[in-house]
């Protein structure tokens, strides 16, 4: 198949794209979720983003909480953003990071003037916003405007056999193309840790991805009373055929294809050296990985899935695939593309590389993903420790 | 096309993955070599059921079970070609 040169997106002030066109509502703490949810309510075009933290935290913490919402009203999925605070101080470090890109961005904060007066206040800005965003429109872009960051999720051997490959396969064919592309979950490569290492594309990156991997391990042995050998494999893994924790690494590591890496990022942290593969420290779980991805800038995901994870993202669109049958009919409404004819040889690894990048340019230009029609719109902050 | 058993990923890989839901003893197998396309036969000595894997050689405790190209773990306990591998004879060289 000859690849398509461009897709449609929206070009945002800063030189980026966005393969949507949101105007968020930024709580920047868990007790202006009412407030942020009440402008979102009144103003259509517009949604909030609802989460747990951002009080009394400290330190590193603190600094990944102020990435993660800074790096999402920075993401070129979203065309302006309304930040909402109890305080003024915090409210105004967001909106002054996100107003660098170019983008539209105001803060309220709610201390002296009560929720109703800034629900009216920030509704007025929000309505502004709204209409201001509905009259962009999509344009041709090169492909090299794609920042596509991945990760899997309920894995089986089915994930290991077809899906994972394919997203591979897609990797080896767009990453010459200029496309930024990210992997994370420093947990599930155990056991492929050294084989992940000579990805690196220099020994400087190598050499950073064996620092996160073993910093990550000594935590494990440090907080784990015993090794992970009764938890990885899980015991659903093994009844699925998976016998040892390499077995499972090497499938979820198929998803690189045979890239390597440029850098090692910090969760949440902005790629810096320009287009190629970037290996993200971040957890497993899919809801902290993908908000940490698209907090970096990536502007779409994909999820490949064996037994039928269901996330999506609230401004990041989720594209899902499986090699699983099973899972491609029982849960048919959560699969924006089955692969699992390649399990019957009825497709090949290379035309499933092909249907995906369909599939993906489809939708970075505006078809809604399975995710996105289901509503499903996780943000999900990854804490580093307790609070204050 | 020849209906297919088991995948093999790598041209290196010691070990096929049953893609049907179930192999049943002696029966004849087709296998499919992904990175090259190349198909290969097989007969297995066991059952074994979809998504586990089947010994394409004989192997020996002590020796690496290789999948994806990659060491996947140690034999714990001999192995013939065409028998079920999982965790009875094979484990991690993590732990």
């Amino acid at each position: 198949m000859e690849i398509p040169k461009s897709f449609l997106g929206y070009k945002r002030e800063n030189k980026r794209v966005g393969t949507r066109n949101h105007v968020v509502i930024l709580p920047v703490d868990d007790i202006s979720n009412a407030c942020a949810e009440a402008v979102a309510n009144n103003i259509k075009g517009t949604f909030a983003i609802p989460h747990a933290y951002g009080r009394l935290q400290f330190g590193a913490d603190l600094e990944l909480f102020f990435d993660t919402m800074i790096g999402t009203g920075k993401n070129p999925n979203v065309a302006a953003c309304v930040v909402i605070g109890i305080e003024p101080k915090w409210t105004k470090k967001i909106v002054d990071a996100v107003a660098t890109t170019g983008k539209p961005v105001e803060g309220f904060s709610i201390e002296g003037a009560g929720d109703i007066e800034t629900i009216m206040k920030a509704s007025r800005k929000a309505q502004e916003f709204s209409q201001w965003a509905s009259e962009k429109q999509r344009e041709e872009c090169p492909l090299s405007d794609l920042w596509i960051s991945v990760k899997c999720g309920e894995s089986d051997t089915t994930s290991g056999m077809a899906a994972n490959p394919a997203v591979g396969n897609l990797m080896d064919k767009l990453e010459p193309l200029g496309v930024h592309l990210c992997f994370g979950e420093t947990s599930e490569l155990t056991g492929a840790e050294k084989v992940c290492a000579t990805r690196g594309a220099n020994p400087e990156a190598s050499d950073k991805f064996m620092k996160t991997w073993s910093d990550y391990n000594d935590f494990i042995l440090k907080e784990a009373t015993n090794d992970l050998s009764e938890s990885q494999p899980t015991a659903g893994n093994i009844a699925g055929g998976l016998t040892t924790i390499e077995e499972k690494a090497f499938g979820n590591f198929q998803k690189i294809g045979s890239r390597t890496f440029i850098d090692v990022l910090t969760p949440a942290e902005e790629p810096k050296k320009g287009p190629g593969l970037y290996f993200m420290d971040t957890s497993s779980a899919a809801g902290e990985c993908l908000t940490l991805q698209a907090a970096a800038g990536f502007n779409i995901h994909l999820f490949p899935t064996g037994q039928g994870n269901i996330i999506g993202n609230a401004i990041e669109p989720v594209v899902k695939l499986t090699g699983n049958p099973s899972t491609a009919i029982n849960m048919k409404e959560h699969i924006d593309l089955d692969v699992s004819k390649i399990l019957k040889r009825e497709m090949n690894m290379d035309q499933a590389g092909d249907e995906l990048i369909k599939t993906t340019i489809r939708a970075a230009s505006g078809r809604l993903t399975c995710a996105e029609v289901l509503g499903h719109k996780e943000f999900i902050m990854t804490k580093l420790f307790r609070s204050a | 096309m020849t209906n297919t058993d088991i995948i093999i990923h790598d041209e290196k890989d010691n070990v096929g993955v049953v893609v049907i839901e179930k192999i049943i003893p002696n029966q004849d197998c087709n296998c499919w070599v992904m990175e090259n396309d190349s198909s290969m036969q097989i007969q297995s000595k066991n059952e074994i059921p979809l998504g586990h894997k089947i010994a394409m050689i004989d192997f020996k405790e002590g020796d690496t079970i290789i999948k994806y190209g990659h060491d996947i773990g140690k034999v714990v306990k001999s192995i013939k070609k065409g028998e079920h591998v999982h965790v009875h004879n094979v484990k991690t060289k993590k732990w």
